[in-house]
């Protein structure tokens, strides 16, 4: 939703909160159902009313419970019974400065106040163990924002007397403890609160009138930015970028003023700019965004702008180049079906506000930021969200490189007459074998953002992920892909539980980058290889649709499953018999987790 | 800006804010008056207020006002100033 965007009118959400709610849950979206306690020092009302907002137009419909005033310690040492059967699935403990009480003095020593700083901390470290224990789920906590006014000035920063010297190192030890513990992420307050201008965010009168810890104003821009967390952790993170070229990623028009006339480098200050925003999307790249270009130009002149000697980026950086003359929108639906990503997770970046009105009211759920004035370009995206990293695994640094061996991949097919040749001439070999730690990060994040093929889209925390790789109750197994183009790294993953001599499929996964190899074919012939081990005389498959798996509602037909339910809302049920079974892949060589760093 | 100017911008800040269009309100009307106007909406309230009309409630203003009618006097007031 348009006023839900960056940047918005903050004033306007504020006034218009209930319509904004209506209509949002009035727009026929389908949403994922998520719960989240928060934990406040301060009044949280206003916050989860605005949170509740933008995690809607994220396609989350959160459910909240709420702290009483200031309890937050309370809630997190001693949760009682209505908290305990909440079973949040995250817990964001709103703390600021205001809740900070052992402040240190000017005549402490400096072991008093190193004394002061661990009282502090162990208030919290308490708490974060407390909740981990507890309630088994992600953890979002604020960092400190700075004071609102500097006793000593300057010196306060750096003088251990100095309250911006203390949350200074309170911050610190919270970042260290966030390095060292999964599912626990901080919200940088710190940040957002410099962002929107320290002493309007600090007023005191919000706190003296209504225990706010920000004035009234902030809180859209302090709740889109928490949302930006909950959003990645639950896998609504987007997973393109589609650049236009002109006046996009470069001043002026290539095909009119050739490619010595238009600005890229350091000649002039606009030249400068738009180096500046060549350079940022490169850096995107490292974080394993897709970058594609989507640009209404002669493919030649294209490619001869991105290869501009002064220029950062180069068109080997985008997965996909699509320069045509083509309507925007089409060019966005092709490259999204030709990355197998769902057009909602593309942003799509062009200066033409024609163009991104036509995207944005044709293709349904992308992100299409203002993008007005080079200047502005980096901080539009940069605030808007849309790539917030939770989690980072060794294939989001890979993946622009996988995605482009896909294309290759696809070239090579094409001079093939018999699929299963070409299927062949891959040379592919995969691991396949129980879960290892060293995968568990990109484990959970793959069922955190899988959709399509997905049989069951059952989302897991990287707690819930510790516990099923810690119990005997489960048999898991990760699929890692290898073909003589490359790694494709970990794309497939299968869990069941066992119930008696029957395993039931909880978790059936596959990465829509490695569609139609029979990888899925590998993983049921070792599925049933560790069911005949343990004794497992059935599997039972379940199906759930969702809008967007359909192409797996006949997954477990295709592998031989025969149907035994079929219920109204389009779930099936489906059993196989172990004793039955014949292995079904003939194209992939299948090793053991002693192969899994080859 | 004339009382009257002032309480028909007043009427379009209640009716966004507690997302009703029948309300209207006079220099009698109190939270009372007002299903939703408890003491959290109460603060989303001074804040469309204080957007629509450009101006800011002083501390001691905002807890002393007793109905709308005293928040509109500190408006034409701001208003002349």
């Amino acid at each position: 939703m348009k006023e839900l965007e960056y940047p918005f009118d903050a004033a306007y959400i504020i006034k218009k909160r209930k319509s904004l709610k209506k209509a949002l849950l009035t727009d026929g979206t389908s949403r994922i159902r998520k719960k989240i306690a928060v934990f406040g020092g301060s009044t949280t009302s206003d916050i989860v009313k605005t949170l509740e907002l933008f995690l809607l137009d994220a396609g989350i419909e959160p459910e909240f419970y709420e702290s009483e005033y200031a309890q937050y310690f309370q809630d997190a040492m001693f949760p009682d019974e209505t908290l305990l059967s909440f079973k949040p699935d995250i817990v964001f403990i709103h703390t600021t400065n205001r809740n900070v009480t052992n402040w240190p003095e000017m005549i402490d020593t400096t072991e008093q106040i190193d004394e002061k700083l661990h009282t502090e901390l162990n208030r919290f470290t308490a708490m974060w163990k407390s909740i981990a224990e507890k309630f088994h789920c992600p953890i979002i906590q604020n960092n400190f924002e700075m004071p609102l006014y500097r006793l000593l000035g300057s010196r306060d920063a750096w003088d251990i007397h100095g309250r911006t010297n203390f949350l200074t190192r309170l911050n610190e030890a919270f970042y260290a403890y966030a390095r060292e513990n999964e599912s626990f992420y901080i919200h940088d307050l710190n940040f957002v609160s410099a962002d929107y201008g320290l002493k309007e965010w600090s007023n005191p009168l919000f706190w003296n009138m209504y225990k706010y810890a920000m004035c009234f104003e902030a809180i859209p821009s302090f709740a889109f930015s928490v949302s930006h967390i909950i959003k990645s952790i639950f896998g609504k993170n987007k997973k393109a970028l589609a650049l236009d070229l002109d006046n996009t990623l470069w001043g002026g028009v290539v095909g009119d003023d050739g490619v010595d006339g238009i600005e890229i480098g350091q000649e002039t200050g606009v030249s400068q700019s738009y180096y500046e925003f060549q350079t940022y999307v490169k850096q995107l790249k490292s974080l394993g965004i897709v970058l594609t270009v989507c640009s209404k130009n002669d493919h030649e002149n294209a490619i001869a702008g991105l290869n501009h000697p002064e220029g950062a980026l180069r068109p080997d950086d985008f997965v996909i180049i699509k320069a045509n003359w083509e309507n925007k929108d089409r060019n966005i639906a092709e490259t999204a079906a030709e990355l197998n990503i769902l057009p909602d997770s593309i942003v799509f970046a062009d200066d033409n506000p024609a163009e991104r009105e036509i995207v944005r009211t044709q293709i349904k759920g992308a992100a299409v930021p203002d993008m007005d004035g080079v200047e502005n370009y980096i901080t539009t995206i940069d605030r808007s969200g849309f790539f917030e990293v939770t989690t980072f695994s060794e294939d989001d640094l890979k993946r622009n490189e996988m995605y482009k061996k896909n294309a290759l991949r696809a070239a090579e097919m094409a001079s093939f007459g018999d699929y299963n040749d070409y299927l062949k001439s891959l040379e592919m070999h995969a691991v396949i074998d129980d879960f290892i730690p060293v995968y568990l990060a990109r484990i959970t994040q793959l069922t955190n953002k899988s959709n399509q093929f997905n049989v069951t889209t059952r989302r897991y925390t990287p707690a819930e992920m510790e516990s099923v790789f810690e119990d005997d109750g489960y048999i898991r197994l990760y699929g890692k892909l290898i073909d003589k183009f490359g790694d494709n790294g970990v794309v497939s993953v299968v869990i069941g539980r066992k119930n008696g001599t029957a395993l039931d499929i909880d978790l059936w996964l596959m990465s829509c980058r490695v569609l139609k190899r029979d990888m899925e074919f590998a993983m049921l012939d070792r599925l049933v290889e560790r069911c005949r081990e343990v004794g497992v005389e059935t599997i039972n498959g379940y199906y759930y649709p969702t809008a967007k798996n359909k192409m797996v509602s006949d997954l477990f037909g295709r592998f031989g499953f025969t149907k035994t339910e079929e219920h109204e809302d389009g779930s099936t049920v489906w059993q196989l018999r172990v004793a039955d079974y014949k292995p079904q892949n003939h194209v992939i060589e299948v090793f053991g987790n002693d192969h899994a760093e080859a | 800006m004339d009382t009257r100017e002032i309480f028909e911008r007043l009427d379009r800040v209640f009716q966004d804010v507690f997302d009703d269009d029948t309300i209207h309100v006079t220099p009698k009307t109190t939270a009372d008056d007002i299903e939703d106007w408890d003491s959290l909406e109460h603060i989303t309230l001074i804040s469309a207020v204080e957007r629509e009309f450009r101006m800011k409630f002083k501390m001691g203003e905002i807890s002393s006002m007793k109905n709308v009618g005293e928040m509109a006097s500190i408006i034409a007031a701001r208003a002349k100033g």
